[in-house]
């Protein structure tokens, strides 16, 4: 039977798997919409097409299925190219589909026309143009295969108006046959080898945790690995949750913000086992000085991974699980008793810092909203979808999570206004889970439109707004290295609640520390979507702290002023 | 400076992935030549651009990203054939036709196009050999110079010109077999 593009489109959807897409309308992409009525998709009407990337991104980071976004050409494609290059640095599969002019008027600069495979060549694992309805169900199914194969990674298919008009015969074609796409890899027998002496000769070993742990379902394998060779494991800020964070072995997260006793004990490791992660720069410090004293084996399935920042010793290009699968029978019980215990030491010396160790002084810290939120919604299991900034670094160092896919933030590529779209296409994608958003002010109002989403669609989630009135992490780095001089930093905000209450939601507001925990079980208790704006200490700063470019050791520690008054120094 | 030969799906937009990969890694493409080979659908891409061991590794699993990259060979220190091809029309008088038809004939150069007042000359070679008779003929007045940029072949019976053999292998790559060299 023939079938329009248009229908061939979601027909191909439909065999993918899909049940939702995220997107809005327009003229390029309005053949493909009005099919849609006749297919069974649910569709979330978004406010911005970045909300609709994200939106597809936290669904795919919810799931680890691939997550679906639409819109039409020129601006809703352009308006895009956030939340994808964002999918990008995550290694995120998403589909995102854009309508373009017809194939005739390609070229001519018409009206809404952009080159968005041009756009997105930098930011996509792979893009297509397509113009006749004939290609349209193998586009469909080789960029599924792509997104979700190897390292995941969002694929782009622009299809022009009149591909979507005309008619052929659909055939759903085989599975994809693409030569020149490699997403397997076995490593070979010899480094195999190498890695194994490394590990069983080394004294002070630490395991680096990234989010290959999560895409390629290594837990079980990373803790088995952990456990039977007796090496501590240090997590990446997209590592959290990939291990439980109270496992005896786990340290916590390393890096720019991680604790002081992860990164010392980095710095005096002599074998990094990186496992799926990619020594981001925010994680090495300079990389000169970086762990000086080790020997580094990297697993990663994407083999132009190694070497890219930091040279290693042996590399092991794989799916991750699969990989550690095969090491763990060749692996031999190691006493590392002396190793654990040094980091211990180093522990307590940091942990009499900590804020959550001082008594209330009256003051409202992010800390405590953090701590305050984590306690109290450990009792079923809860996605957190941070933004960017200060209140995503107080989220990763109080916040506890113990299940994979538990926290969803924008790791790479650092996207303020992730939070919130990100977090209504993980509610999508989970309606049993319970949904946080936590947001700082700045953020939040780069894609607060979306409350409207969540007022038409439904969508019950809670909302965190840590509310200092600045453009906090810039902040801070205006009053550390830029002798306080706050350009453009402070915030003038609208009412937070008044805002929410607008869109028939409810909204709370919190200034003291004993009013958190109320506030956080009313808005559990309460049906529908609760923001609660957290007015915290303005001036608070992430602490510890590694300025850029700095050696990982060398970190600006928790101020001891804390510990001795009571106050932010 | 690193020779790769690229094999490449012939598809539109291929040149462009290909070299804004390497541009947007941070390396510079010194020349790149693209054109058919003897298989239908596989283009030949030669790209030479200045890197270290390190960074020619990374451009070449970098490469490898490429959903339409089929194979990638870096030739640069392996034994090779590399030619360029240089057309230069150059300034002629009655009295220096002769020397410039003699020069060609040193350079085993060969003369396209004769007019009163200038020659248009071919030469095909590597570049120090096409620069040398650029830097000869100089003097009398290059009017005008087109040059292809590099091309390279292995010598002997090895290839770098086969797109993967084994059609059920598609999508996998074992370690040993695989051209890219993982450790240091």
């Amino acid at each position: 039977m023939k079938k329009t593009g248009a229908q061939i489109l979601w027909e191909s959807l439909v065999r993918e798997g899909v049940t939702c897409v995220f997107g809005y309308p327009g003229g390029a992409i309005l053949p493909a919409y009005d099919a849609m009525l006749d297919y069974p998709i649910r569709h979330i009407l978004v406010r911005h097409e970045q909300g609709a990337t994200h939106m597809a991104d936290g669904y795919a980071r919810a799931t680890g299925q691939v997550g679906v976004a639409i819109a039409t050409s020129g601006p809703g494609a352009t308006n895009m190219v956030t939340g994808i290059a964002t999918a990008m640095m995550d290694s995120v599969p998403i589909v995102c589909i854009t309508g373009q002019v017809g194939s005739k008027a390609i070229g001519s600069d018409a009206f809404q026309e952009t080159d968005i495979t041009g756009i997105t060549l930098p930011v996509t694992k792979h893009n297509y143009l397509v113009t006749r309805p004939e290609d349209v169900a193998r586009v469909v199914r080789e960029a599924f295969y792509v997104a979700r194969s190897g390292r995941p990674g969002p694929v782009l298919i622009d299809i022009t108006k009149d591909c979507q008009q005309s008619s052929c015969e659909f055939v759903w074609p085989d599975a994809p046959k693409l030569r020149g796409y490699r997403p397997s890899h076995t490593p070979s027998s010899r480094e195999v080898e190498q890695a194994l002496d490394l590990i069983h000769s080394a004294k002070r070993p630490i395991i680096l945790a990234g989010r290959g742990i999560q895409l390629s379902n290594a837990r079980e394998a990373v803790l088995k690995f952990a456990e039977q060779a007796n090496v501590p494991i240090a997590t990446t800020l997209l590592g959290l949750g990939a291990i439980p964070a109270s496992h005896p072995l786990n340290l916590g997260m390393m890096g720019m913000h991680g604790e002081a006793w992860v990164n010392t004990a980095i710095q005096e490791a002599d074998l990094l086992l990186a496992f799926g992660m990619r020594f981001d720069d925010r994680v090495t410090g300079n990389v000169k000085t970086y762990a000086p004293n080790a020997k580094k084996i990297h697993i990663d399935i994407d083999p132009a991974e190694l070497n890219k920042n930091v040279r290693v010793d042996v590399g092991l290009i794989g799916d991750l699980r699969e990989t550690l699968e095969g090491l763990l029978p060749r692996i031999e019980a190691c006493d590392r008793t002396d190793w654990v215990s040094y980091i211990s030491m180093l522990k307590g010396d940091s942990a009499v810092r900590d804020i959550q160790n001082l008594p209330d002084n009256g003051h409202l810290y992010a800390a405590h909203v953090i701590n305050d939120l984590w306690r109290e919604t450990r009792d079923r299991e809860t996605i957190v979808v941070t933004d960017v900034g200060q209140h995503q670094m107080w989220e990763a160092q109080y916040y506890k999570h113990e299940e994979p896919r538990s926290l969803i933030t924008s790791g790479g590529l650092g996207t303020m206004g992730f939070a919130l779209p990100a977090a209504i296409g993980a509610k999508v994608a989970r309606p049993d889970a319970e949904v946080w958003v936590v947001v700082g002010d700045g953020g939040f109002q780069m894609t607060m439109c979306e409350l409207a989403t969540i007022a038409q669609e439904g969508i019950d989630i809670n909302i965190a707004i840590i509310n200092n009135g600045f453009l906090g992490m810039v902040r801070q780095w205006q009053e550390f290295f830029y002798e306080r001089r706050y350009a453009a930093t402070p915030l003038v905000n609208p009412d937070f609640c008044k805002l929410t209450e607008s869109f028939g939601l409810k909204a709370m507001r919190v200034e003291t520390r004993g009013d958190v925990v109320p506030a956080v079980r009313e808005a559990r208790r309460h049906q529908g979507t609760v923001l609660i704006d957290f007015r915290v200490e303005q001036e608070d700063s992430v602490y510890p702290m590694v300025p850029a470019g700095n050696d990982l050791h060398n970190m600006i520690r928790r101020p001891s002023a804390i510990v001795e008054t009571g106050a932010d120094a | 400076m690193n020779t790769f030969v690229v094999l490449v799906e012939d598809h539109p937009g291929v040149l462009t992935r290909v070299s804004g990969l390497i541009r947007r890694r941070g390396f510079n493409i010194d020349s790149i030549t693209v054109g058919h080979t003897e298989t239908a659908g596989v283009s030949r891409m030669t790209i030479a651009v200045e890197a270290d061991e390190f960074g020619a590794r990374r451009i070449e699993a970098n490469l490898y990203k490429l959903i339409e990259v089929l194979r990638v060979d870096n030739v640069t220190r392996r034994p090779s054939i590399f030619r360029e091809l240089c057309i230069l029309k150059v300034k002629t008088t009655p009295e220096t036709r002769a020397q410039i038809f003699q020069l060609a004939s040193v350079y085993r150069a060969r003369i396209i196009d004769v007019s009163p007042e200038s020659l248009v000359i071919e030469i095909t070679g590597n570049e120090d050999k096409v620069q040398s008779l650029i830097d000869v003929l100089d003097p009398y007045g290059i009017v005008e110079m087109a040059r292809t940029g590099r091309l390279a072949m292995l010598r002997g019976t090895g290839t770098a010109s086969k797109p993967p053999e084994d059609e059920q292998d598609f999508g996998a790559a074992k370690a040993e077999e695989d051209l890219i060299s993982h450790s240091v």
